[in-house]
């Protein structure tokens, strides 16, 4: 891997981490098992829209989303070179990780920008 | 092996001994290191599903309602589940590593770890409580 990248991607990783840490638990809770299930009662769905329909929400989700993916590539690229010993397939895995978290931040960008009203 | 490697008397051939691929699981704290890594592939789990739900919204009110259909199901349910434990054991690993990553001093004098890690969790209540006042609101 090119050196001078090194420091962005752990400051991606760092970055990730911490929107991961202070904001997923809350919305893991909520989206994907309260409102489902019915334990709280959930947003209708023309509140949601118009929710996100404010351009500071869509730089939220698109934050919440992208470095956490980030954060995913950096930490699971090591998790294989060290769990489970494959340390000859660097180039490999380091371009399928970020790559993967390269093409969904783009995808999470172009759904967001077409969701302004 | 390329030619010009030679082997003095004083520098004998390397001797790796092969570690076994679940060398993790010899002690507690090993174990420890590699569930906290693996906690990104939940991570990295629950952004998709984040980035699935806001495509639907995208789509209308059915593909939407189609969403959380989906999400009531037996397998999604049970993921979602094992998911929340993973991120909590990611955030509760994090906020108690910050002081360590990240030294902070005040007039030259260290702040104390417990004072950093403090602050986190004070940052996640608050935030934790402001995103569930928006989306109960509606």
């Amino acid at each position: 891997m090119a050196r001078p990248i090194t420091p962005l991607l752990w400051l991606l990783f760092s970055a990730g981490g911490t929107v991961a840490a202070l904001l997923f638990p809350v919305h893991l809770f909520l989206n994907g098992l309260a409102f489902p299930l019915g334990w709280l009662p959930a947003p209708r769905y023309e509140s949601l829209r118009s929710l996100v329909g404010h351009p500071l929400t869509r730089l939220y989700l698109l934050v919440l989303v992208s470095l956490p993916l980030f954060h995913w590539a950096h930490r699971f690229r090591y998790t294989l070179y060290d769990g489970l010993q494959l340390k000859h397939l660097t180039v490999l895995i380091a371009v399928l990780c970020y790559g993967a978290a390269v093409v969904g931040s783009l995808l999470a960008a172009y759904t967001l920008w077409n969701m302004s009203s | 092996m390329s030619a010009d490697v030679r082997y003095t008397p004083y520098h004998p051939r390397w001797y790796r001994r092969r570690v076994s691929v679940w060398w993790w699981l010899q002690s507690r704290s090993y174990t420890g290191f590699v569930l906290r890594e693996l906690t990104s592939v939940f991570v990295a789990f629950f952004a998709v599903l984040l980035l699935w739900q806001i495509r639907a919204l995208g789509h209308g009110p059915e593909a939407y309602a189609r969403v959380l259909a989906r999400l009531r199901s037996p397998l999604f349910v049970t993921l979602n589940a094992l998911a929340l434990a993973f991120v909590l054991f990611h955030s509760i690993t994090w906020f108690n590593l910050a002081p360590k990553a990240m030294v902070v001093r005040l007039k030259g004098k260290r702040v104390p770890d417990l004072l950093v890690a403090g602050a986190n969790y004070a940052a996640w209540v608050v935030l934790s409580a402001a995103v569930a006042a928006i989306l109960l609101r509606g």
